[in-house]
């Protein structure tokens, strides 16, 4: 599992690389709200759509050495790392496949071995966590930076503020990544938030903040790679805002009706799938032709990971009375 | 042997398990310059340094959330709260990040880490200072909850403690802190006693007293008292609350018949509630009288000068002792 993981993992550096985790990432989460729609799984499911190129620039920019934490909205996050789309797949659809054998869900997953601790479903909780995962290389001078992904929402939540204090007075190698996707669950952010930039809050922690198009996965990875860059230097946190959107409601449940009439389309306007695919085409790297050959070629992959997925086994009921204790 | 107060025992133990691994970390509110409000840590920082000592800022959150990302990296923190009052803010990183996140990785990931947690009243120190929130945690599965009723214990559970691969919250009987006995801190573990399981501190045979924590001196004076009455308490320090050692509370209710549980904390939905039901189960026909509590009133900690009449004390628990005998 590790080695393909860390292959998948690898490809992002090629030239195609980020174009097609983006195309899988948009595949994966269709065809889970697919899923939710037929009844293969109940619950509910938060979907990244429109904000792939956060994912795979913060995955691009990082070392496999280094950590991430992440939200309940992580799908994208893990198939950015390294996991498959049948290991993510399979751990929301409940099956043994899953990469938490079918046990964390939707809002929990995991791959500590591509950097992907438990992804957090509390709004700010993976914050500081990651600020520990910074203190412990400080500590041991191992060079593993940490990277804590979040929305706009954790932002106003007291554990956004401890972890940026405590990573400022101790100037850990630390990189903030906050996706602004304009959208705390239902409640659009200038009803919850008095500033329009939060990069501006990192001001109040005395760190770097900076406003990142979060629609373009180069400039992305750029943001992040420096940020890394500075942190791995003794330089301390830095605070990114990325600016992005999520085309799908809050969840499952959510058709997004609180938007104003044509926001979606004007963000759709800016999708990060097809600004890639124009840097592609116009340095003639790739053919319009060869990256619709590409797309098609992942969505069938995506399809037959999901229907491996769904034809894994169920996890043993007795499964969930373990692993409780050591 | 060595003549140690309990907060002297803890930093003996804090102390060794620092030697002993050198990824044993402290982290928390005044623990490294001041050495704690309480001194439980005094002098750890002056000898293992700033990295291995942290003080931390007023954020109680940000401290159990690094410490769970210091654990993810191969470290075993141990965070001090410095009062009880002050763990609220810390909860969501202890109940839904610190004590769940094993079960979410298969088993996978271990989160060794102590949270101290000076807890009780008796003080005159008031509210958010004088609390026993311990059942909120004993609820919550993918936690151990320990806690310490003298000297020496406390200088082996919290070393035991800091040895769990569960995260384990070590609570301390703040107002006996002071008290003084006899410690061997040249003794290992190998001889101490198992972390989960319970102490028979003062055999008996007529009446079961189940209790942790600063209550233990109580009922062991209890235990005095109701011996110049002809009657026989056999004293129980269950020293972990989750899990709890129900061979060891079973065992003696079965021979003695009654039972009463002390705690401070408030008796509703305190671990009195969950230790009677056990012994309901287990012991139904050998009970001569229900399990009874002695525990605080249903309302928030009063201020210092009602302290008094608000904690459970030698004659609450004497009278309960009594109410056994009245079915």
């Amino acid at each position: 599992m590790t080695g393909e993981r860390r292959e998948r993992r690898a490809q992002l550096a090629t030239p195609l690389g980020p174009f097609e985790r983006m195309a899988e990432i948009r595949a994966v989460e269709e065809h889970i709200q697919l899923l939710f729609n037929e009844g293969h799984v109940r619950g509910s499911t938060h979907l990244s759509n429109g904000q792939e190129a956060v994912a795979v620039g913060v995955a691009a920019a990082a070392r496999l050495t280094d950590v991430v934490t992440c939200t309940y909205r992580g799908h994208g996050q893990a198939l950015a790392l390294g996991l498959t789309a049948k290991e993510v797949i399979g751990e929301i659809v409940g099956r043994t496949v899953g990469c938490a054998g079918g046990l964390g869900g939707s809002m929990h997953l995991v791959g500590p071995d591509v950097g992907l601790w438990p992804t957090f479903a509390i709004v700010g909780a993976g914050l500081p966590v990651a600020v520990g995962a910074a203190l412990a290389s400080q500590v041991n001078r191992s060079g593993r930076a940490a990277i804590a992904v979040f929305g706009d929402g954790a932002a106003n939540i007291g554990a956004f503020h401890e972890s940026l204090n405590l990573a400022a007075i101790w100037q850990l190698p630390v990189v903030f990544v906050c996706e602004n996707n304009l959208y705390g669950e239902y409640t659009r952010i200038q009803l919850s938030t008095p500033v329009s930039d939060l990069a501006d809050r990192a001001a109040g922690y005395a760190i770097p903040g900076l406003v990142v198009d979060g629609q373009d996965v180069a400039a992305v990875t750029a943001a992040v790679s420096e940020a890394l860059e500075r942190a791995r230097a003794d330089g301390g946190p830095t605070l990114l805002e990325m600016k992005t959107y999520r085309y799908s409601g809050h969840s499952k449940s959510d058709p997004g009706s609180y938007r104003p009439a044509g926001e979606l389309d004007q963000w759709l306007r800016r999708d990060p799938i097809t600004i890639e695919a124009g840097r592609l085409i116009d340095g003639g790297t790739a053919t319009a032709e060869q990256l619709a050959a590409v797309s098609s070629r992942i969505a069938a992959e995506v399809r037959r990971a999901a229907a491996d997925a769904l034809a894994a086994p169920q996890p043993a009921v007795a499964e969930m009375l373990i692993h409780v204790h050591g | 042997m060595t003549t140690l107060t309990l907060s002297k025992a803890l930093n003996e133990g804090l102390r060794k398990a620092l030697e002993n691994d050198p990824k044993v970390l402290i982290m928390g509110e005044d623990v490294g310059k001041l050495g704690g409000v309480f001194r439980v840590t005094d002098g750890l920082q002056k000898d293992f340094g700033e990295a291995r000592v942290v003080d931390t800022p007023l954020a109680e959150s940000g401290i159990v959330g690094t410490a769970i990302g210091l654990a993810l990296r191969g470290y075993r923190p141990i965070c001090e709260i410095q009062f009880d009052g002050f763990v609220f803010p810390a909860f969501d990183q202890i109940v839904c990040q610190l004590a769940k996140m094993r079960y979410r990785s298969l088993g996978k990931l271990s989160l060794p880490v102590v949270i101290r947690i000076p807890f009780g009243g008796g003080i005159g120190a008031v509210e958010h200072h004088s609390e026993s929130p311990e059942a909120l945690f004993a609820h919550t599965p993918g936690l151990r909850v320990v806690s310490c009723g003298d000297p020496a214990d406390a200088f082996a559970m919290i070393q035991q403690s800091v040895n769990s691969d569960d995260p384990v919250i070590f609570f301390e009987p703040k107002r006996r802190y002071w008290d003084k006995a006899e410690v061997d801190v040249a003794e290992g573990l190998a001889a101490a006693l198992p972390l989960d399981r319970a102490r028979v501190l003062v055999p008996g045979s007529d009446v079961t007293v189940l209790t942790y924590g600063p209550m233990v001196r109580t009922c062991a004076e209890a235990a005095v008292a109701a011996a110049q009455d002809g009657r026989s308490l056999e004293v129980i320090d269950l020293r972990s609350l989750a899990p709890l050692d129900t061979a060891t509370i079973v065992e003696s209710v079965r021979k003695t018949g009654r039972c009463v549980v002390v705690h401070e904390a408030v008796v509703t939905g305190g671990l009195g509630a969950e230790i009677a039901a056990r012994i309901t189960q287990e012991c139904f026909y050998q009970l001569e009288a229900p399990v009874l509590r002695v525990g605080a009133y249903t309302t928030p900690y009063p201020p210092s000068r009602l302290e008094e009449h608000y904690l459970p004390d030698l004659d609450r628990v004497l009278d309960a002792v009594d109410r056994t005998f009245g079915y």
